[in-house]
């Protein structure tokens, strides 16, 4: 359950924020996370009350965009859609991948009124 | 409980050597104590924060390793499932090391000091952290645990994480290496299953090869299944109660400190 420390995470970045643009509160905060992260969306969403907990996003709507995994094997080339980490390249079968979308854990913006 | 950045309510997490009362964890430099009420009326504004959720606990990590290039310490973050032999094979290591090696040891739980306890008695220096509720090490306990452990240069800092395969994966601590614990009493395919660990390991150790005429464990499967998840993996087959296999994870330590 690091899903707890990840929800802390995004409440001290929403709170940096809101002191540097003089907020109150938050209406709405959107998230990247990549389906490579390690992050389950179901035990974030059960650590998130916990956590925005009288901060400025205890009220705000919580957008998440899921990143699909990418990789490009290192062996042939072939760039690939990634279910697994350990997938192989289904052209080659090599596991020599670079994995560049699918580990992502980001605030990318936040709305305010 | 805030175990990202540290910020906040520390009560949880205490860091202590053997036979010390416990003391407060000392706040990190880092502001993050904000919450000024402010009554602004805008029109819906899209502000673009772009930024990493564990960017706080990386930015730490880097100044840990910083620390370490500084000193020339080699540290290594030791990760398994609970019950995978980490403190006995640590035990063994520093036993048969310790007069070539100046070794600084960093134990992770929730609870007790009975690692601490168990490394203390080997005459090692050693800190204990208690992570409360947390699931895993971050930077900023690792941070912690070293100013109260002060290793000296040219010393080889082991930190034993939390037994667990799944939350440390995502912690950078600032280590150098990260060597990942299973055994033969675990499941062959503990490397598919929890592949973010080994994802990020550069050392596989496989422990309690003595065990295998009477466990159904199998050793080229569990290899290939690791190196489907991390093809550069380096294995090391062990046995820390027989000494088995130790000569070579030994030989890796000393190249990797040279």
């Amino acid at each position: 359950m690091h899903e707890l420390s990840i929800a802390i995470g995004i409440v001290n970045i929403a709170k940096k924020e809101a002191v540097k643009h003089h907020i109150s509160e938050i209406e709405l905060i959107e998230l990247e996370i990549g389906t490579l992260s390690g992050i389950e969306i179901e035990s974030l969403n059960f650590a998130w009350p916990l956590a925005v907990s009288g901060t400025v996003l205890e009220h705000a709507e919580k957008k998440i965009n899921i990143i699909k995994g990418k990789a490009r094997c290192l062996d042939c080339g072939n760039d690939f859609d990634l279910k697994n980490i350990f997938d192989p390249c289904p052209r080659c079968k090599s596991h020599f991948k670079d994995i560049y979308h699918g580990k992502e854990l980001r605030v990318k913006a936040i709305v305010v009124n | 409980m805030c175990s990202t950045c540290g910020c906040g309510v520390t009560e949880d997490i205490s860091i202590q050597k053997p036979g010390e009362v416990e003391s407060p964890v000392r706040e990190t430099p880092v502001d993050h104590h904000v919450g000024h009420e402010h009554h602004h009326h805008h029109d819906k504004t899209i502000l673009e924060v772009e930024q990493d959720i564990l960017q706080v606990n990386q930015l730490l990590a880097e100044r840990n390793r910083g620390y370490f290039l500084g000193k020339n310490i080699f540290a290594i973050n030791l990760v398994s499932s609970p019950g995978s032999g980490k403190t006995t094979l640590l035990e063994k290591t520093l036993t048969d090391l310790k007069s070539k090696i100046n070794f600084y040891v960093i134990e992770g739980d929730q609870q007790t000091m009975n690692d601490a306890n168990r490394i203390d008695a080997l005459q090692i220096p050693v800190v204990q952290i208690n992570t409360g509720k947390a699931c895993h090490l971050d930077s900023t306990m690792v941070s912690n645990a070293i100013l109260k452990l002060k290793p000296e240069s040219n010393a080889v800092v082991m930190i034993e994480n939390v037994g667990n395969l799944v939350c440390p994966a995502a912690f950078d601590l600032g280590e150098n290496a990260r060597v990942v614990i299973i055994s033969t009493t675990e499941g062959d395919d503990k490397p598919i299953k929890y592949p973010d660990m080994f994802d990020g390991s550069q050392v596989c150790i496989i422990n309690k090869i003595d065990l295998l005429p009477y466990v159904n464990f199998n050793m080229e499967k569990a290899k290939e299944f690791a190196r489907q998840v991390n093809p550069n993996i380096e294995f090391f087959e062990i046995s820390s109660i027989t000494g088995e296999g130790m000569d070579k994870w030994y030989e890796w330590l000393k190249i990797k400190i040279k």
